[in-house]
């Protein structure tokens, strides 16, 4: 039987094994990122939130020098060199700023390396403008190759060999010389690396510069395949985090075998097109975010630390003992009484202060969101880096609900925080058997795909354009009667999270949080607890996030972004994350700072970046800690 | 009389928020095994520790061959000529045992015995012919051995062995004491930390009593001369 004859008969053969080793290419892209962060994560434990910006600068410094010399030379050169530069960024940045963080708590690590991020975006948004560059193709493979009736690009089969390549090198790295061994040895133990005589301080600086600077080649050799952005930093730190933690942290092979499931799992269902499923039209092509979730899902559940993880031994430097939580004091009942009351009367202060209730409606909504994150944290243990997910499914549930459904303003509003609980008990079921890094990853992770359903999802969504025409109906109609809402079903949300917080439910996530096994050993199911906890937390986040879709009238797909989750994390840091007035401050705070100061500038990621590394270095107790750090020394007087 | 091979006076030590160590006071002559001897809890460990640097400190005196190290990072005072055998081993076992030892690997220092392969192995025959396994796979006496040959191959001066006995079988605690021994008579100044009183007594020279993290009042022993020495 001839080939032509065959893939008539068998149409889905030749598109299957196209994708295949399209698939290849995009996992060699993958496996650049994750190596890297595994490696460094394996040495450091800590998660670097900065990778992509390696990769995002990296493919902007190939562009830059790729046309300086013609040719082979100036492209691949441009390749080594952007990996070189990265490579030396990456000592610098370890040098300046992550040997303040190595005893730092986690959460604190993952924020300062998060500021790195938003720094370094703008910065490249400094030096290379907000257009897009697009890079040389890569001379001598610009062709391609006919392949089972269809043309493969040369430089994808490249890209395809490369991921293997690269693997086998870091493996006779690990394996054959001294400094890779170090690195095994470290990843075991790094105190004893350091009693056998070796300077960890400069093995950690080694380790990073080089996790950076395969990142960097990763990006450069992108330069052929897409154009310089500054999206493409979080894009593809999403991505990695799902293969790191589908791979196992710090596993080499285990992070390439991950590439290569997430992304043939993609390429399959990209090459399946539209399936019919009794009688239902599936568009697969448009399902591969919720693929790439999928797997992540079904690996963690059978193989809780990823395909060749190993569990985590736990820090030799634990942070702080938290304090414990106390119930209010009559002085403290009474001030909350009186700003209640305060925050009511906003609206009828009259045309002087016609501005007040517009900023204190968004104050409102931060407070909201940020308490429910709060509860997560402060109370549960879990850091959450997705929670603008819950905000999201809660302004989409909401809007959609209003708009298409047609219902009213109530019913929608519920509709809404319907559809953010739902999502929280899905997402809960397979994030609560996390702790720590791999919570916070897998939950960014969750966020990110909730984000590029919704931005792909036209039919539903509105795509990158959002919904909007969401009117609330009477009385919520006028500006006073939806603030005046807003803060009673603010107010009701923040006291439900404190009554929580001191029923025993809320003293059996604080045990599940100080000791998991004593707290499972009392009898405490500490999963379920945590679960149920997730579900509280994405409610009301819903909830915030339903309100935020009736203030602004509009939703969009910008709204719910990760910057939402770190706004969030940013206003629990600020406030302090152990007392549950804090949240309330930091919200208060960040949000008066947007909009007078950040509004105000171009770069107002790098002046977030900022705040976020003057908090972790200089205010770990944020607001309400330096309050409390006054009054006792007030009291002690 | 030359100077003390090390040297502590006035230790404090905490773990986070809580103190462990008071006022301890110790020597080691230069040759010299010295036993430390308690029960559980008592501040062995946390004094080991406290002199390679791995938990906060502070002395009036720590010094290693008359040089101060209080303040100096755990791997600087390794390379003074620290080796440190710690009580749960913490052999890698990823690596092999040949790798295990090629980390550790440091040249020869004057004034401390020199541990060429041929020294190393005449010492440990076992470790010869298991080189490329991997640590993870080796018995406890094996991996014990292992950690032993590890901090010799770092040719140390002063070696710290937390309670080399735990865990181990009695035949082959026997031929540890012989092991440690011809360390000892090569000129390796030794600091044991031990519960077991024969291993201490065949190997050591002095013994100090500590308790709730300070040393026993008179809990200092010196052996009677007129008992016979090694050999």
């Amino acid at each position: 039987m001839s080939f032509e004859a065959f893939a008539a008969d068998w149409p889905l053969v030749p598109a299957l094994a196209f994708q295949a080793i399209n698939g290849f290419a995009s996992a060699s892209t993958l496996f650049l990122v994750a190596a890297g962060l595994s490696i460094i994560f394996g040495v450091t434990r800590i998660v670097n939130m900065a990778h992509g910006s390696f990769y995002m600068l990296g493919l902007y410094v190939a562009v830059t020098l790729a046309p300086l010399v013609p040719g082979p030379l100036g492209y691949w050169g441009a390749v080594l060199a952007a990996a070189l530069v990265m490579g030396l960024l990456g000592a610098l940045v370890e040098i300046t700023v992550l040997r303040r963080i190595y005893r730092a708590p986690e959460l604190y690590q993952l924020l300062a390396t998060f500021a790195l991020l938003l720094v370094i975006n703008d910065a490249a948004l400094y030096f290379w403008g907000p257009e897009d560059i697009l890079g040389p193709r890569a001379p001598g493979l610009t062709g391609s190759v006919a392949l089972l009736g269809r043309r493969l690009p040369e430089y994808d089969i490249l890209l395809a060999l490369i991921g293997p390549i690269v693997l086998t090198v870091l493996h006779i790295v690990l394996t054959r010389t001294r400094f890779g061994r170090l690195i095994r040895a470290a990843t075991q133990d790094r105190e004893m690396v350091a009693v056998l005589g070796i300077n960890e301080a400069l093995l950690f600086t080694a380790v990073f510069a080089l996790g950076a600077a395969i990142a960097g080649f990763g990006g450069a050799l992108q330069m052929a395949r897409e154009p310089a952005n500054l999206l493409i930093d979080l894009g593809v730190l999403g991505d990695a985090f799902v293969v790191v933690v589908v791979g196992g942290m710090g596993s080499i092979r285990g992070a390439y075998l991950a590439a290569v499931l997430v992304a043939q799992v993609k390429a399959l269902c990209t090459a399946l097109g539209i399936i019919e499923i009794a009688g239902i039209s599936f568009n697969m092509s448009k399902l591969t975010l919720v693929a790439e979730f999928l797997v992540m899902a079904v690996v963690l559940i059978l193989r809780p630390h990823g395909l060749f993880g190993r569990p985590i031994p736990p820090a030799h430097h634990r942070g702080s003992v938290e304090a414990p939580l106390r119930p209010l004091t009559t002085t403290g009942k009474f001030s909350f009484i009186v700003i209640i009351l305060g925050l009511a009367a906003l609206p009828f202060l009259g045309a002087a202060f016609s501005y007040a209730p517009v900023l204190a409606l968004d104050v409102l909504i931060a407070a909201l969101f940020a308490a429910s994150l709060h509860f997560l944290m402060g109370p549960g243990g879990l850091a959450s880096f997705g929670h603008a997910a819950s905000f999201g499914l809660g302004a989409y549930g909401t809007a959609f609900a209003a708009t298409s459904l047609g219902l009213d303003t109530i019913t929608a509003f519920a509709f809404g925080i319907a559809v953010a609980a739902l999502g929280a008990a899905l997402l809960g079921s397979v994030a609560v058997r996390l702790e720590g890094v791999y919570f916070a990853m897998l939950t960014l992770a969750f966020a990110q795909i909730v984000w590029s359903v919704v931005y792909q999802w036209e039919d539903v969504t509105g795509g990158s354009n959002g919904l909007f025409g969401l009117w609330p109906d009477p009385p919520f109609d006028s500006r006073t009667g939806l603030y005046l809402a807003a803060l009673a079903v603010t107010v009701a949300g923040v006291m439900l999270l404190r009554y929580l917080a001191f029923s025993p439910f809320g003293y059996g996530l604080r045990a599940a949080r100080d000791s998991a096994m004593r707290a499972e050993a009392s009898g405490i199911p500490v999963a379920r607890l945590r679960w149920l906890a997730f579900i509280v937390a994405g409610t009301l986040g819903g909830a915030a996030g339903g309100l935020f879709a009736f203030a602004k009238g509009s939703i969009s797909p910008e709204a719910i972004s990760v910057g939402r989750s770190i706004d969030g994390l940013v206003m629990v840091l600020l406030g302090g994350v152990q007392s549950l007035a804090g949240p309330l401050l930091g919200a208060g705070t960040l949000t008066v700072l947007q909009d007078t100061v950040m509004r105000e500038t171009d770069y107002w990621r790098a002046l977030l970046g900022g705040l976020i590394l003057l908090v972790v270095f200089a205010f770990p107790g944020g607001i309400a800690g330096g309050l409390a750090l006054l009054a006792r020394r007030g009291a002690g007087r | 009389m030359s100077r003390p091979m090390l040297e502590i006076e006035g230790l404090d030590a905490w773990y986070g928020a809580a103190r462990i160590l008071f006022d301890l006071s110790l020597t080691v002559a230069r040759g010299e095994a010295v036993a430390l001897i308690g029960p559980n809890g008592a501040g062995k460990t946390t004094t080991m520790k406290a002199i390679m640097g791995l938990v906060r400190r502070h002395a009036r005196r720590l010094s290693i061959d008359g040089q101060d190290v209080a303040t100096l990072a755990t791997f600087r005072i390794a390379r003074l000529g620290v080796g440190y055998v710690p009580e749960d081993r913490r052999i890698f076992t990823d690596l092999t045992v040949a790798e295990n030892l090629a980390l550790a690997r440091r040249p020869a220092r004057a004034g401390a015995p020199a541990w060429d392969e041929a020294a190393l192995f005449a010492l440990f025959p076992n470790l010869a012919g298991m080189l490329d396994r991997p640590g993870g796979q080796m018995s406890g006496g094996e991996q014990q051995m292992l950690a032993l040959a590890r901090a010799l191959v770092g040719n140390p001066a002063l070696l710290l062995l937390d309670e080399p006995s735990e865990g181990v079988a009695p035949i082959i605690v026997e031929q540890m004491i012989e092991t440690i021994r011809s360390m000892k008579a090569r000129g390796l100044s030794i600091l044991i930390s031990e519960q077991n009183i024969d291993l201490c007594n065949a190997i050591c020279d002095r013994t100090y009593e500590i308790e709730h993290g300070a040393l026993r009042p008179g809990g200092l022993v010196e052996k009677n001369s007129s008992r016979p020495q090694n050999e």
